[in-house]
């Protein structure tokens, strides 16, 4: 009864959230006859994919009971770091995207072992990386903004990958790419030892420890997959945008975060579904691109997104709540 | 003795699993010492725990002074004069005896706490109650005795009416317990109705004036404390179960093969130059007060904390064990007393928390193999007899006795050799318990070697082949079955105090 109960739990979030989805979106094509046009799904689209990886991601240590504060500024980081090779040095792209994600996963381990190993607290750990990348981003670029090779340009194939033009039309091809990689994510979650100690780690540590997991390699996997995520979101945002400026990128994180736990992830950690991240991503993207078309500027957005955030985690604390009271 | 201030009527409360109040009455007189008694998971703390208001019971009524009353939380029974001075002591360590009693009530002049006002207001709680204990002393430098005293001075300042004592000399020493003894009859007369939870024998004929007995739940008597026998009292709180045959003699026979050696272990102050050894098939009682350091043994010897010096051989070999890793590798399992924290994961299924040590075989490629997985739970909860519908029940939803058994799965599941039972009854249903028991038994039998931690003599006296008593943190004995006595095993418990 117990098991079934759960996880049917779970994906009733994930029904609810997907609900929530198609009722935004019905909102506002009937309140705006501009939204319901095929330009505001590219648009929404491109806006959505740097968030969805990095919320995948993110969604591991937020799984631990920790959080990673360093992928926003830290992806600003690593596209310019790729992009300084490309434009300056001469790099093709591909190996640029190699050094980039290579520079993620680093930031990953170093989070990883400074939260894992030396114990510090994964704010406090993230924090310190998030000013650190900060830094690194702007000495790698020198202060000026880069742009990644713009369509047309060589070695501009990579943008494709996100969203490809046939003729006049274009396809917002990256939805498959996140969506295959929230699946395979999701199977890592539910099927793999690291999914599996995982999510040990956020519901008891102390039993995993003694239960004999070398639970710092697990905590540490935890950060690194994060890293490498927000790596891989870099790579959708020097696609989708034309420019990259140095010193951006803080609250990245936030709308990542803000995704991951309107999909489900717990706010204290142990329990989540990374389907439910990405479909909670959109629910971020589309009050961000949707608000607009009804007269709401950004201002306003932040608060609703705000809102809708205080809703969800309110939700997580309240099935808590319930189920220790039991 | 005056009249009834506080009376608990057909009190009913369900956890899953467990029926843990089955319509359960109580009640308590002005200037009486009322004990309440049962083996462990009777549910003598749950129901005074509905009585605080820590837990809401389902149905039933509370009356007191009169007036039926339902608290919600233990701040609301403080205001009304319901008190409880818990077993583990809620002190902050690092205030001054005055301001913990103060806590949450502080004095103020202006913005400022008052501390100066606080510390004579202790003083004058502590001359009340014939204490002597510096109110500016820092909490966590007096000993566990005096940190008592402070508990109680705090229930006595919320001018307590009802003071509800739950097994308060479990860490005590002898001279600590009189001093406590002093204390309560002097509460009695100043007419304060007093709950004693306890169940050693002695001290309930000694401070008690009437005894309510409870077993599995459910309420089974109640006796005037002088017209009553011990045999009285022990037939009520042990009724129809059927316990094991205590050990007369050990099993084991001299030569069997050593399977642990512990050398010269010193981790901190609790474990300080302790050595022993663990025969194959043989259960080794630890015992001692709480506090004595034996959990703090056990979790040196797992790894869990670090040593400082000492070497541990196991099958005759030295092994290094640096972390639980380590230790589950030379086949050493450990299992708690505190399940819930350190043992098992609640919110994951049997079958998850069956093979969380041993995840590395349930493997296809990098994929865990649910169906083989399943498998092996199933296995285990066939052969340890666990009680539940399947092996995708969260763990939450069992009974203490069957996460207990979840737990011996995880470590058969990885073939740990070697067992460490932290206190295995604690917060076990007493029916349960045997099964335990006969669990540990059988395990013995088939050459498993057990470590069993135990506070309760009883289990102690009807579990072990050799007994290990420890004191502040040192071995002070070792004795074979037959011939330890209860009397033996508590000098020896209190040889460095006294």
């Amino acid at each position: 009864m117990g098991n079934r109960k759960i996880p049917a739990k779970l994906l009733k979030q994930e029904v609810i959230v997907f609900i929530v989805v198609i009722a935004l979106l019905g909102f506002f094509c009937v309140a705006s006859p501009d939204f319901r046009k095929y330009t505001t799904i590219l648009t929404i689209m491109d806006y959505s994919y740097y968030i969805v990886l990095m919320a995948i991601g993110v969604s591991f240590p937020l799984i631990t009971g920790g959080v990673d504060l360093s992928i926003g500024t830290g992806l600003v980081c690593y596209s310019l770091a790729g992009g300084y090779l490309i434009v300056h040095k001469g790099w093709p792209t591909g190996a640029a995207m190699v050094v980039s994600l290579l520079f993620g996963i680093i930031i990953g381990l170093i989070n990883g072992i400074l939260i894992g190993v030396m114990g510090l607290p994964p704010f406090l750990a993230t924090l310190c990386t998030c000013m650190i990348t900060r830094g690194l981003g702007s000495i790698c670029s020198n202060n000026f903004g880069i742009s990644w090779p713009t369509t047309g340009q060589p070695g501009s194939w990579f943008r494709s990958i996100f969203k490809l033009t046939i003729g006049d039309t274009k396809i917002p091809l990256g939805f498959v790419w996140v969506l295959l990689l929230a699946i395979l994510m999701h199977f890592v979650l539910n099927h793999t030892k690291i999914g599996r100690y995982t999510i040990a780690i956020g519901s008891n540590k102390e039993a995993a420890i003694l239960s004999g997991i070398n639970v710092k390699f697990y905590h540490i996997m935890a950060y690194v997959i994060s890293g490498f995520f927000a790596a891989l979101a870099s790579i959708a945002y020097s696609a989708v945008f034309a420019t990259v400026l140095p010193g951006t990128g803080a609250g990245f994180e936030l709308e990542a975060i803000g995704g991951a736990i309107i999909g489900g992830v717990s706010a204290t950690g142990g329990a989540g579904s990374i389907i439910g991240t990405l479909i909670g991503v959109f629910v971020i993207c589309l009050l961000k691109t949707g608000l607009p078309f009804i007269g709401l500027q950004a201002n306003w957005q932040q608060i609703v997104t705000g809102v809708v955030l205080i809703g969800s985690v309110m939700v997580d604390i309240i099935k808590k709540r319930k189920e220790s009271r039991k | 003795m005056g009249e009834v201030i506080l009376q608990m009527i057909d009190i009913d409360k369900r956890f899953p699993g467990v029926h843990a109040l089955n319509k359960v009455s109580f009640d308590v007189k002005r200037g009486e010492v009322h004990a309440l008694m049962g083996e462990n998971g009777a549910g003598k703390s749950t129901l005074m725990k509905v009585l605080t208001g820590i837990y809401t019971k389902d149905s039933g009524s509370i009356v007191f002074e009169g007036k039926e009353v339902e608290f919600h939380g233990a701040r609301e029974a403080q205001d009304a004069g319901v008190v409880i001075v818990h077993q583990e002591l809620n002190m902050v360590g690092h205030l001054t005896v005055a301001q913990n009693i103060f806590i949450g009530r502080e004095f103020k002049k202006g913005i400022r706490i008052d501390d100066k006002k606080m510390n004579e207001e202790a003083a004058k709680l502590f001359e009340k109650l014939n204490i002597n204990i510096d109110p500016t002393a820092t909490m966590s430098d007096l000993t566990v005795g005096k940190q008592q005293m402070c508990e109680i001075a705090k229930a006595i300042s919320h001018d307590a009416k009802v003071i509800i004592f739950d097994e308060p000399t479990a860490a005590l020493t002898e001279s600590e317990i009189e001093d406590l003894f002093k204390i309560i009859r002097d509460l009695r007369k100043q007419q304060m109705a007093i709950v004693y939870i306890s169940h050693r024998m002695d001290e309930i004929k000694v401070i008690t004036d009437r005894v309510t007995v409870m077993r599995d739940g459910c309420y089974v008597g109640t006796l005037v404390t002088e017209e009553s026998t011990k045999d009285d009292i022990i037939n009520m709180m042990v009724g129809r179960i059927i316990y094991e045959e205590p050990k007369t003699k050990s099993r084991v026979p001299d030569d069997a093969p050593v399977v642990l050696r512990v050398d010269h272990l010193n981790a901190g102050r609790m474990v300080q130059d302790v050595s022993f050894e663990l025969r194959k098939g043989e259960i080794l009682g630890f015992s001692g007060l709480m506090g004595a350091g034996r959990t703090e043994t056990a979790r040196a010897i797992f790894g869990a904390d670090p040593k400082e010096s000492g070497e541990i051989f196991v099958n005759g070999k030295k092994t290094v064990i640096n972390s639980p890793e380590d230790a589950v590798k030379a086949g050493i399992g450990y299992l708690s007393e505190d399940r819930k924290r350190f043992g098992i994961v609640v919110q994951k299924t049997i079958a998850e928390n069956t093979t969380m040590a041993d995840l590395g075989n349930y493997m296809k490629g990098i994929f865990i193999d649910k169906k083989k997985e399943k498998k092996v739970a199933k296995e285990f909860v066939d052969s340890l007899s666990t009680k539940t519908p399947s092996v995708d029940q969260l763990v939450v939803n069992l009974s203490g006795g069957n996460q207990q058994k979840v737990v011996i799965a995880k470590w058969l599941c990885k073939n740990c050799d070697i067992l460490i039972f932290d206190e295995p009854t604690r917060g076990i249903d007493v029916g349960a318990k045997n099964e335990i028991y006969k669990l540990m038994n059988k395990l013995a039998a088939e050459g498993k070697s057990i470590i069993m931690i135990s506070s309760e003599m009883t289990e102690i006296l009807r579990m072990s082949d050799r007994i290990v008593v420890m004191c502040e943190g040192k071995k002070t004995g070792e004795l074979r079955i037959e011939d330890t006595t209860q009397e033996k095993i508590m000098n020896l418990a209190t040889r460095d105090i006294n």
